[in-house]
Formats: structure tokens, C-alpha cells, sequence
């Protein structure tokens, strides 16, 4: 990997640095599919930078990291370029000073790459209305993270009222193998569902995204219920003649209950960030059954 | 134990072909898309009515019908990946090359994407006086040697849970009994339902047995709300008779809507792409036709020989075992009109009219090459003639290289010829189509100017590396003027990173799913060997032999003429 620092810096000034380690190498920015910026604090920025970069191995990107540093002092841009092995792409970390933390879309308009979509991600704290933020307006697709919120809960709840088609939360990501696999427990037919509830820890808020989408696919009332974790640990669903439900209690294998069939052991690993991001990556356009779920997350059809 | 203790299975000699019609997936695609449409247009379906729906349709489990009455289902919920309802795989020679290579490594790579349904159970049949501990030992290191995706314990643990072994010879009518056993006691254990598909990954001699026991055993039909299928891999014969023969074995058993025959070579990936690359694009679709297209050349040239497939090659030769397959089936997307949507029925219908609008030229000898490789260097190692591999006859007439020339006869391709080439040990592996255009009717430059360029092309790659080259001319940089060709590249491998799924993974999950296939029915198979079968026959009274052209190289110095009097050449390999 090679990597330039460069401080008191300008775009411009950045984006002719990147044009020239290119030629340098060789390989012209052939096969980049998106710009993902990532909008974090420092202390996110590690963590944050390598999930791209991992993600960016099935979706070749340019990875631009957003980190507004002291307001306080004097305005100024420092910029960190990683060309090479550990991505695929080029990652250009952005530190703002001074009242430049206030106009990060001036440093990131003439770094995005033209005529491609642009995802937006906030790891950390996330605007209330990314769709409105001088950053996310950029993006086709706004990811945010209500998990790293200080209230999970009241962060997914309060979702709806910034939404702009096209936002994404990755509470909602990390439940599509649950969905899944629900799904498939209900490809065979098992009657009406009298009501139910999701076992979660506390404060889980994939837990109530879950409960929505079930009452609303299944017309019936979904609680959740907490639980030691880790995660989401149980789905269960009352039907007429027993119960369906789905039993995690090891965050790898679950179990799969139907009534009058064996139970069966499925693989049901916790993803890590990097897998949540490519889930994301890979569809750009609005997520409905996501907009529904929290608005009804909002109207607290949860009951809790 | 004997046939009249499985209940609901028919008597050995129940005419399959009246079995219920709501087993299988038959419905016509055009109603399921105009369904599928409505639902669009309507998102807000009360969930009653979709649970409702679930209910009445209870009778037929796992099918797509049912699948798209699952009230956790949405289409516009692009989250959720299809996923295969309870079902058992069960595969004849599991023993096999292809078997440890390709399809238990696919099997567990579904269940690594999360796409095998719970329960989803593997039966392994063939030969071998194995335990069920061997089987799953050969079956984890095949899944560790040539899986795609990484390897997981859980995942395996999920698999191995449903991994089982029968073993016996296919004319053994205790082994069958004993298969019949097993998956009705997996169906109680596994809740498997009564969904079995079965794939014969064995030679095409032993067809007709393991579809005989089937129907023996009564395994070939399914109870009511279950299915059964059958996946069967090319060859389908070996002219238009014997093809006709084996599909009348396979009628016999399974509906037409369960037979799924695979030609692994053209993944449903490939043929989606090709099918994107033409009808997503504004682009191409004017250039498309005899006003611009000069020629169109379809390769697929292998480096390695003959080897174990010995048994199998000599007598077959190359045209039959890819042209008129593999080739002819390129050539039908390439060629072929756009078709009204993108189900089977309407891709199918379109392959077969391009099909039988294709033409033989007058004169077979000067339009069609055929060779064998003879020693020589292959890649700097030194490497045996054809006749001398082993189990080959020294005087073979077996050819290992075949160009033909077609035409079509429809209005888009009149007067423009294909070139369909095939040949084993050449100089690389390359599996291309090149739509060949014509030169500019006017070059506004000096005859130096231009003198090294070439024709335009469009070259669609399939292996390796898939991907799309196009090829123009372009000025050289400097103070003179020269225009050159150069390639333009677009490869799929660059623009999207995760790995396409593996032919055989893709077919395997529509087989369980009970998607229509993309892949040829017993129609376009009939109308290639229509096709070729005059060209062989030709070739078997005009007694030529092939001609000899050393290994790693292009290939006979006859196909090089049969292209040069068309005033043409091949691509470079």
C-alpha cells in the first residue's frame, strides 16, 4: 500500500495527486462502481475506513472519509491518500479544520467520481435528515447506523421524520437473514399467525424493525421482548396449531421450529460491518419495505 | 420390502405423463408476469388476503406459486434472496469427477449464501461400499478444496446434518428399494415434504436404468403438493434419433416442466449477460443486422486433450460434443430477435425460430474443416497426439477440431455467415463470440494512413474472464496520421468483484426453486441436431479424414482456407 500525506491542502489539489499516482501505476480507474464517502469521527474512522475498504472488494470504489476535526482552530485541510493492496479502490481520508468542518461538501464535490452513484454513510452520529445534509444530498443511497446511536431505539423511531427515499439504516440490513429465513420457514404454508413477539437485549433496535415488518406482513401483533442477547435471540410466532420460531442463542446456528416437523439447525451468523455495507452497495435504489417498517416503527405498532 | 408398502406411490407402470397437473411448476409464465405486474401496481394487498391466498394454496408446496403467496414476500423486498422451499437432492454418481468438483462445492456455497431452505438433505448414490461417515468426509473435502466461498463450520454442520449415502449399482433393485427408504424416512425426520429432484451425473448409457428404476420404485411421481425432478447433462444424444430415443425415456417419467437439462459450459450467468448486453442497450441493437455486421465467428477453443473423457470422445469428436450444443446455442443468442419478455417460454421461442431459420451452405467440403491434434508442444510442455492417448484407437477418425459455416435465413442476417470453431489442445482456452462489422464504406484518409487498420468488432468473452471487448480504430499519437486498432475492455470481473455464482450453483437453486429453465428444451435440442447431423453425415460418406494439425497450435491448416476463400481469417486464438 502506498500512502501520501498531504497537509494545508485543497481538492483540486488532491485530485490531480490521485490522478498522478494513477498513471504511476499504471491503472487508470477502470471498474470503480461507486464513491462512498464516510462521514465519522476519529474515533469511528478506523473501524469505519476498513469496512469500506472490505466491502469495496465487490464493489470497487473510491472510499472518501469525512473527518471534521477542532473547530476551534484554524481552517484548514489535511488529506491522508491510500492507493494499493488493502483496497481495491482509493481511499482519501479528509481532515476538516476550522470553520471548513462546516463545508465538507465543498472539499467533496470535485472528488466524487463523475456520472456514478454515491453512497453516503455515517458510522457514528447520523444528521436527522441525511436526505437534507449538504453531504447526503450528494448520495443516491444514505446509510446510517442507529445501533451507534446513544438511544438505539428512539434513533430508529425517529427515522421517518428525516426520510428521504433512498435512506437506509443498517439496523435494518443486519436483520435480512432473519427475514430470510423467516421467509423461507413461510414458503410452506402455515396458516394464520395469531400473534407473536422477538426476544432481543435491551435497547436492540433491530429487534422493533423485525416485530414491525412481521405484524405488518402478517397482520398480527408482534411484541418484543428482551432477552440476554447477544442480539436478537428468538422469533416466535403462534399459529393455529402450534408455533413457528426461530431460536438463536450462540449468534452462529439457530434453530428452526415448525409445528409437526422436526426442528432444524440453520446457520445464522451475526455479519460483521463490512458484509452489512456490501448488502447495501449492491442495491441503490429506494428501499420501500424499509420506509413502511419505520414508519410503522414510528406509530409504535410494536406495542411496546 | 416391495412397491405396495409406499403408500401413495403409483404401480410400475402408471402412464406418467397424466400425473397432476398442479404438481409441478407449469403455469404459463406470461400469467405469472401479468400476476406479478398487478402486484406491483397494487403493494398495498391486505395481508388477509395474501394469508388467505397462502392457505388455499396449501395443496402444492414449494412451488413458485406458492412461494409468491408467502405473505413475508414482496417483491419489491430485493433484500430477500429466493430461497429453495424443503426439498432432497439426490445425485447418481456422486463418486464422480464432476460431482466432487463442481456440485457438492455449489451445494455448499448455497447454503453459504443462506439459499438451501432448512432440512435441505443430500442424498449421494453410487457404487462404493461406503458408510455415511465416508460420504461426508469426501463430501467436506470437496467443499474445502474447491468451494467458492469460504469455509464455515456452522454451515457445514447444517449440511452435514442431512448428508446420506446409498450404496449400490444402478441395476441393483434392492439399492433402489433402499434409496426409496431413505428419503421417506428423511421426509419424517427432515420435513422434506416429499420433494426430491434427482440429478444423473453419470454417463448417458446409464439414463435409461436409473430412470427405469425410478419409475420402478415409484420415486418419478410425486404424492399430491409435492414434486419430483430431473436434471440430466448433455450429451442429449448423439443425433437427432438417439436424442429423440432418450427424451422419450425421460417423457415417460417426468413432465417436460421437470426435466432440466444442464450444458454447463453456458451458465444461466452467461446467458443473461448476453442477453442484457443486447436488449438493455440502445447501442448495439441498429448495428445489429446484415447492414453492418460483416461476419460473426464463435470459438471455443480448449487447451487440454482428450484425457479421461477417452471412452466417451472417440466416435463423438468435437462437433457433436460442443458445436451442436454449446456453439449452436451461442450462436441462437447472438442471433436471435428480442424476445417479448424475459421468461423461458418466450426466450425458448425465440431460440427455436433463429434455430430453424438456420441454412447450410451448398458445398459442405468448402464450407466446414476438421482436424486432429497430433503431438507437439502445448504451453512448453510436450504433449501426445490424439491416437495416442490412451483408450484411443490408433486409426481414429475421431475429429478433435470442427469449423462449420452457417447462414441464417431471416431478414436481419441474410448473406452474413457464421463461423462456429471448436477444438481441443489448441493454443489456449478461449470461449468467445466476435461480431465481426464491416469496414467504413469511406475512409476520408490516405491509403497509408490507414493501412494497418482492421475491422470493427464486437467480442463477447465467456471464459475466461468473462467480459466485453470492443474493437475500433484510433489515431496513434504523434504528428502523422495513422489510425490503429485498439481494444476497448470492459470485464465483469472488475466491475462487479463478487465472483458470478458458478453455472452450477445457479442451476442447481432453479432446479430446487422449480424456476423455468434457462437452458435448452428437447425442441432447440432436436433442431441442433437437425442442423449438424447432416454435416456429420456428410462428412461419414465423403470419407475425409481429419486433417492433422500439432498440438497447441491454431488448429488444421483446412479451416485457415475455409476462411481465406470467404476472403476472411479467424481471430488469433
Amino acid at each position: 500500500m502506498t500512502s501520501f500525506l498531504m497537509g494545508s491542502t485543497t481538492a483540486s489539489e488532491i485530485a490531480a495527486q490521485l490522478t498522478r499516482l494513477r498513471h504511476q501505476v499504471g491503472a487508470p480507474a477502470v471498474g470503480m462502481v461507486l464513491t462512498v464517502v464516510v462521514v465519522c469521527d476519529e474515533s469511528h474512522q478506523y473501524d469505519a475506513v476498513r469496512a469500506v475498504s472490505e466491502a469495496s472488494r465487490e464493489h470497487p470504489s473510491r472510499i472518501l472519509a469525512v473527518v471534521p476535526r477542532e473547530r476551534e482552530e484554524a481552517t484548514r485541510l489535511d488529506a491522508e491518500i491510500r492507493v494499493g493492496e488493502l483496497t481495491t479502490g482509493e481511499v482519501v481520508l479528509l481532515r476538516l479544520y476550522g470553520e471548513l468542518t462546516e463545508h465538507a461538501d465543498s472539499v467533496l464535490a470535485p472528488l466524487l467520481l463523475t456520472d456514478i452513484p454515491v453512497v453516503v454513510w455515517w458510522p457514528g452520529e447520523a444528521p436527522e435528515a441525511p436526505g437534507k445534509d449538504p453531504v447526503g444530498v450528494y448520495g443516491q443511497r444514505r446509510v446510517t447506523d442507529a445501533r451507534s446511536a446513544p438511544d438505539g431505539v428512539a434513533a430508529i423511531k425517529s427515522r421517518i421524520h428525516g426520510y428521504t427515499p433512498g435512506d437506509t439504516d443498517l439496523a435494518w440490513t443486519r436483520i435480512t437473514p432473519w427475514r430470510s429465513l423467516l421467509a423461507a420457514a413461510f414458503d410452506q404454508p402455515v396458516g394464520k399467525v395469531l400473534d407473536g413477539y422477538v426476544e432481543a437485549e435491551a435497547g436492540h433496535p433491530s429487534a422493533h424493525l423485525l416485530a414491525v415488518w412481521l405484524s405488518g406482513k402478517l397482520d398480527a401483533p408482534i411484541r418484543v421482548t428482551e432477552s440476554k442477547g447477544p442480539g436478537l435471540t428468538a422469533v416466535r410466532l403462534r399459529v393455529q396449531d402450534g408455533e413457528v420460531a426461530v431460536e438463536r442463542h450462540d449468534s452462529r446456528t439457530a434453530t428452526l421450529k415448525r409445528p409437526g416437523q422436526p426442528d432444524r439447525q440453520v446457520a445464522l451468523a451475526r455479519r460483521p460491518t463490512a458484509d452489512l455495507l456490501a448488502e447495501e452497495l449492491r442495491r441503490l435504489d429506494p428501499d420501500e419495505v424499509y420506509e413502511e417498517t419505520i414508519r410503522g416503527v414510528a406509530a409504535g405498532f410494536d406495542g411496546s | 420390502m416391495n412397491d405396495s408398502e409406499q403408500p401413495g406411490v403409483a404401480p410400475e407402470n402408471g402412464p406418467a405423463r397424466s400425473a397432476d397437473p398442479a404438481g409441478g411448476p407449469s403455469a404459463d409464465v406470461l400469467a405469472r408476469a401479468a400476476q406479478e405486474a398487478a402486484r406491483v401496481q397494487e403493494p398495498a394487498a391486505p395481508a388477509d388476503d395474501t394469508v388467505t391466498a397462502a392457505q388455499s394454496a396449501a395443496t402444492a408446496s414449494t412451488t413458485v406459486e406458492v412461494a409468491e403467496a408467502n405473505p413475508l414476500r414482496d417483491p419489491r423486498d430485493k433484500r430477500l434472496p429466493r430461497v429453495a422451499g424443503p426439498c432432497v437432492l439426490v445425485i447418481f454418481g456422486v463418486t464422480g469427477d464432476l460431482a466432487r468438483r463442481k456440485l457438492l462445492p455449489a451445494i455448499y456455497d448455497l447454503g453459504n449464501r443462506g439459499l438451501l431452505p432448512p432440512g435441505f438433505s443430500l442424498v449421494g448414490f453410487a457404487r462404493r461400499d461406503w458408510a455415511a461417515q465416508d460420504f461426508a468426509k469426501i463430501t467436506h473435502d470437496a467443499v474445502k478444496e474447491h468451494a467458492r466461498t469460504p469455509f464455515r463450520e456452522e454451515v457445514w454442520k447444517q449440511i452435514c446434518e442431512g448428508l446420506h449415502f446409498v450404496p449400490g449399482a444402478f441395476d441393483d433393485d434392492g439399492a433402489f428399494d433402499a434409496l426409496a427408504m431413505v428419503l421417506k424416512e428423511i421426509d419424517e425426520t427432515r420435513g422434506t415434504g416429499g420433494n426430491y429432484a434427482f440429478y444423473t451425473s453419470t454417463p448417458p448409457k446409464f439414463f435409461p436404468v436409473i430412470i427405469e428404476q425410478l419409475k420402478r420404485t415409484g420415486l418419478h411421481k410425486p404424492p399430491p403438493g409435492a414434486w419430483r425432478r430431473i436434471v440430466i447433462e448433455k450429451p442429449f444424444g448423439h443425433d437427432l434419433k438417439s436424442a429423440q430415443e432418450l427424451n422419450a425415456v425421460v417423457d415417460s417419467a417426468f413432465k417436460p416442466d421437470s426435466v432440466f437439462r444442464i450444458d454447463h459450459y453456458l451458465g444461466k450467468e452467461t446467458v443473461q449477460n448476453i442477453l442484457a448486453l443486447r436488449f438493455a442497450n440502445t447501442l448495439w441493437e441498429p448495428i445489429w443486422n446484415r447492414g453492418y455486421v460483416d461476419h460473426v465467428q464463435i470459438t471455443m477453443a480448449e487447451d487440454i486433450g482428450v484425457g479421461g473423457r477417452a471412452g466417451y470422445y472417440d466416435g463423438i469428436g468435437a462437433a457433436r460434443d460442443v458445436i451442436q450444443n454449446h456453439l449452436l446455442q451461442l450462436m441462437a443468442l447472438v442471433a436471435m430477435e428480442d424476445p417479448t419478455a424475459f421468461g423461458a417460454a418466450a426466450l425458448r421461442r425465440e431460440k427455436e425460430k433463429v434455430l430453424e431459420a438456420v441454412t447450410l451452405p451448398e458445398n459442405l467440403d468448402l464450407a466446414t474443416a476438421i482436424g486432429q491434434y497430433t503431438a507437439g508442444w502445448q504451453g512448453g510442455v510436450p504433449v501426445k497426439g490424439f491416437v495416442e492417448e490412451e483408450g484411443i484407437p490408433p486409426d481414429s477418425r475421431t475429429e478433435t477440431y470442427a469449423a462449420v459455416k452457417l447462414e441464417i435465413a431471416n431478414r436481419r442476417w441474410a448473406g452474413v455467415p457464421f463461423y462456429l470453431r471448436t477444438g481441443k489442445r489448441l493454443a489456449r482456452r478461449m470461449t468467445e463470440v466476435a461480431v465481426v462489422f464491416q469496414r467504413a464504406p469511406h475512409l476520408p484518409f490516405s491509403k497509408t494512413d490507414t493501412e494497418i487498420l482492421g475491422q470493427n468488432a464486437l467480442v463477447i468473452r465467456i471464459q475466461p474472464d468473462e467480459g466485453i471487448t470492443v474493437r475500433f480504430g484510433s489515431k496513434v499519437p504523434g504528428t502523422a496520421m495513422e489510425v490503429r486498432d485498439v481494444n476497448m475492455d470492459f470485464a465483469y470481473g472488475e466491475a462487479f468483484l463478487e465472483s458470478s455464482p458458478e453455472a452450477y450453483e445457479r442451476l442447481l437453486l432453479d432446479v430446487l426453486i422449480g424456476d423455468p429453465p434457462l437452458f435448452p428444451h428437447q425442441r432447440e435440442v432436436e433442431l441442433q441436431w437437425m442442423i449438424l447431423d447432416p454435416i456429420e453425415e456428410f462428412w461419414a460418406q465423403s470419407g475425409r479424414r481429419p486433417e492433422g494439425y500439432p498440438a497447441g497450435t491454431g488448429g488444421p491448416a483446412s479451416a485457415d482456407e475455409m476462411m481465406a476463400r470467404d476472403g476472411r481469417v479467424w481471430r488469433r486464438l
